[in-house]
């Protein structure tokens, strides 16, 4: 599905990735884990598409494609989503516009029909259901006004009804009370399926108790320091990450 | 200024003067000659002055607009219907002057006057003078003076004491020709407790450079309404200066909702006074313009007394060297106490030849109020593009949808269902395709 190979990202000549190599299959849920400043987030924008970072060596390909070649919305409409850590207001722009417009841009891109509001509203009651939220909420404005929690919500029912092939879900348990964590992760369980794969971007390991990866990798300066199986989210969560940059630090120092 | 733009202005009221309403009239004609006179000594605004720093005129004074005459007509009941919004009474005015013909006015309830003003001063003389007349010859600009001493015509709207109609009335300004001269003149009075909706709607059925020179007056009694809409679609190459003053009685209410979507030099002087306790006003604009169009607001709200509360929101969308100025005075005078003023300019520049002078100004003499105000200048916020983007909309359908957004703020406050969707169709008509059906 991804294979981030040798990845190198700058953000104002400043570099943030220093050599990723990563692969995930479909079907499988990866955790991305590390410390603030390990280069989590940029990791997720790049793979969307943001321009802000540079990309100065390295490939990525996605279902056998340069991914690094297709602008944002092609990505998108290849069945790329990205549930931001911080959505944006877009005040003026109602959520169900926003909605049927990402779901009729996939359609067509794929050569399907598109979906009128008839259908596309049947189609989003029950993921609405599914994510415990109102249908008031179609008619707001794009997260104007929404709280923390809402705005995560609001991330997720967009990935439930979009049905990604690759959704990259960045610190989407950051901000969250308890239920509504458990509201987040069942709408991220009920995404698992043989033919997506899921990238879950997070610090802490509490997200990992209700949504289970099958590979956990850390980040650590740039560089994958570590990865292991699910109770390497555990490790961490005991000994924190000093351990493992002290580790990178220490491999880079006898690499130079 | 130079001798020859005051010749000209001089010859041409010499030529005209045989067919301007009111001629028989002595007031009316002092005032004509008083507002030449003035005219002549101070001439067009110039850079030099600071209420037009931003705005040049030499292409209005250089050019030679001859003032329309009544006969020059070839409209048609046809057109009228392509301009006009449904479901209105109508006062139609060709290049400045009431026609009746194509006006659609009905049977008018007890209390309403609507005409134009050149029928009223032939039907009621002194209460056009008690209105006008007696006001001193205090200019604000030569453009005011112009108007003085040339206007033609215009609507003459009055509503006695807890007058309402059912419906709004539209007040439809359609230039011809090229090379002609507009000056008109608005009335409007709405007595106690009455309630008046207006549509100033200024139209071209050509293309050419003419000169529109529109001011009214507005006079809000004790508890009344008054919502004074101006939708401005004149020529790319027309100058449309305008200028409206309101004044207010206690507890009385003025909403302008003023929307620039035409015109090549436009400059919109709006004042409101409110002189009485617990006065309200809403000042809305937006103006929406691309190529070499210059459009020029200054506002300014006089709290003369107590309790009184202003509200203004004026947006801007410039795209290719379009240029906005954007002048917001707020006064609370000493008396004003408990004033509650609250004032914002917002601008979205498309291009990177656009440009933007905004300045809001509030002064402030008395200690016990709440006044407030904003400015801002900006592009596109990049991480809503990208949030848009990541959602699988193109950039350009993108773009789009947040500048239609940013424009609908102020369309959405419109609530006269035909203006809001012909506005909404007039800001669509820059969308692709794409957009129109995600909205």
């Amino acid at each position: 599905m991804l294979e981030i190979s040798k990845l190198h990202v700058s953000v104002d000549d400043k570099p943030i990735l220093r050599g990723i190599d990563l692969a995930i299959g479909a079907g499988e849920v990866h955790a991305i884990m590390g410390p603030n400043g390990s280069g989590k987030s940029t990791l997720a924008h790049v793979l969307a598409g943001h321009d802000h970072y540079t990309v100065t060596s390295g490939e990525v390909r996605y279902r056998g494609r340069d991914l690094l070649a297709l602008s944002p919305e092609e990505r998108a409409r290849e069945g790329i989503f990205l549930a931001f850590q911080y959505p944006v207001e877009i005040p003026g722009v109602a959520n169900i516009y926003l909605l049927k417009a990402a779901v009729n841009a996939q359609r067509k891109h794929r050569g399907e029909p598109e979906l009128d509001a008839v259908d596309f509203l049947a189609l989003v009651k029950d993921k609405l259901q599914l994510m415990g939220m109102s249908q008031d909420l179609l008619y707001r404005s794009v997260n104007e006004g929404f709280s923390g929690g809402e705005k995560k919500r609001n991330e997720i029912l967009q990935m439930v009804v979009l049905e990604p092939k690759l959704a990259i879900l960045d610190e989407t348990d950051s901000g969250l009370d308890i239920d509504a964590l458990k509201v987040v992760a069942g709408g991220i369980n009920a995404m698992r399926s043989p033919e997506r794969a899921i990238l879950l971007v997070t610090h802490y390991q509490r997200l990992l108790d209700y949504v289970v990866p099958d590979r956990v990798h850390v980040l650590a300066q740039g560089r994958i320091a570590l990865s292991g199986g699910r109770e390497l989210a555990q490790e961490l969560e005991m000994r924190g990450y000093g351990w493992v940059e002290a580790e990178a630090a220490n491999r880079r120092k006898g690499g130079a | 200024m130079s001798a020859t733009a005051a010749d000209f202005y001089r010859d041409e009221f010499a030529r005209v003067d045989a067919w301007l309403p009111g001629r028989r009239l002595p007031w009316l004609r002092r005032a004509r000659e008083s507002a030449l006179a003035y005219f002549a000594d101070t001439g067009f605004p110039t850079l030099r002055q600071e209420e037009w720093k931003y705005t040049n005129v030499a292409m209005i004074e250089k050019s030679r607009f001859a003032l329309a005459a009544p006969d020059r007509d070839g409209v048609t009941a046809e057109q009228i219907d392509g301009w006009s919004l449904p479901g209105m009474l109508r006062l139609v005015f060709v290049n400045g002057h009431y026609r009746p013909s194509l006006s659609s006015v009905g049977d008018l309830p007890g209390g309403v006057t609507l005409t134009g003003l050149a029928e009223q001063l032939e039907r009621a003389p002194e209460r056009v003078e008690a209105l006008m007349g007696t006001v001193p010859a205090a200019y604000a600009s030569g453009f005011a003076a112009l108007n003085a001493a040339f206007m033609t015509d215009g609507a003459y709207v009055e509503f006695a004491d807890g007058a309402v109609l059912d419906a709004p009335v539209e007040l439809l300004f359609i230039s011809t020709g090229p090379d002609l001269a507009m000056h008109t003149r608005n009335l409007v009075v709405a007595g106690a407790g009455s309630r008046i909706s207006l549509i100033e709607h200024h139209v071209a059925a050509g293309e050419g450079a003419y000169f529109s020179n529109a001011v009214t007056g507005i006079v809000v009694g004790h508890d009344a309404e008054v919502v004074h809409h101006k939708l401005q679609q004149e020529s790319r190459k027309a100058f449309h200066i305008a200028a409206v003053q309101a004044d207010l009685q206690g507890g009385g209410r003025f909403t302008s909702r003023s929307f620039a979507l035409g015109g090549g030099l436009v400059r919109v002087d709006i004042g409101v006074g409110l002189n009485a306790e617990r006065a309200a006003c809403t000042l809305d604009g937006l103006y929406m313009i691309d190529g070499r169009q210059h459009v020029d607001h200054h506002t300014r709200i006089d709290h003369a007394r107590p309790l009184c509360t202003s509200r203004e929101l004026y947006k801007g969308v410039l795209a290719g060297a379009s240029r906005a100025v954007f002048n917001g005075k707020v006064i609370v005078h000493a008396d004003a106490q408990h004033s509650d003023a609250y004032q914002a300019n917002r601008n979205l520049l498309l291009s990177d030849n656009a440009e933007v002078d905004s300045k809001p100004q509030l002064e402030i003499y008395a200690d016990d109020v709440k006044c407030s105000h904003g400015a801002t200048v900006g592009q596109l916020d990049p991480e809503q593009v990208f949030y848009l983007r990541s959602r699988g909309v193109d950039d350009a359908s993108a773009r789009a949808l947040l500048t239609f957004a940013f424009a609908e703020e102020v369309v959405e406050r419109v609530d006269i269902e035909p203006l809001r969707a012909l506005l909404e169709t007039l800001l669509m008509g820059q969308l692709p395709e794409r957009v129109k059906e995600l909205l």
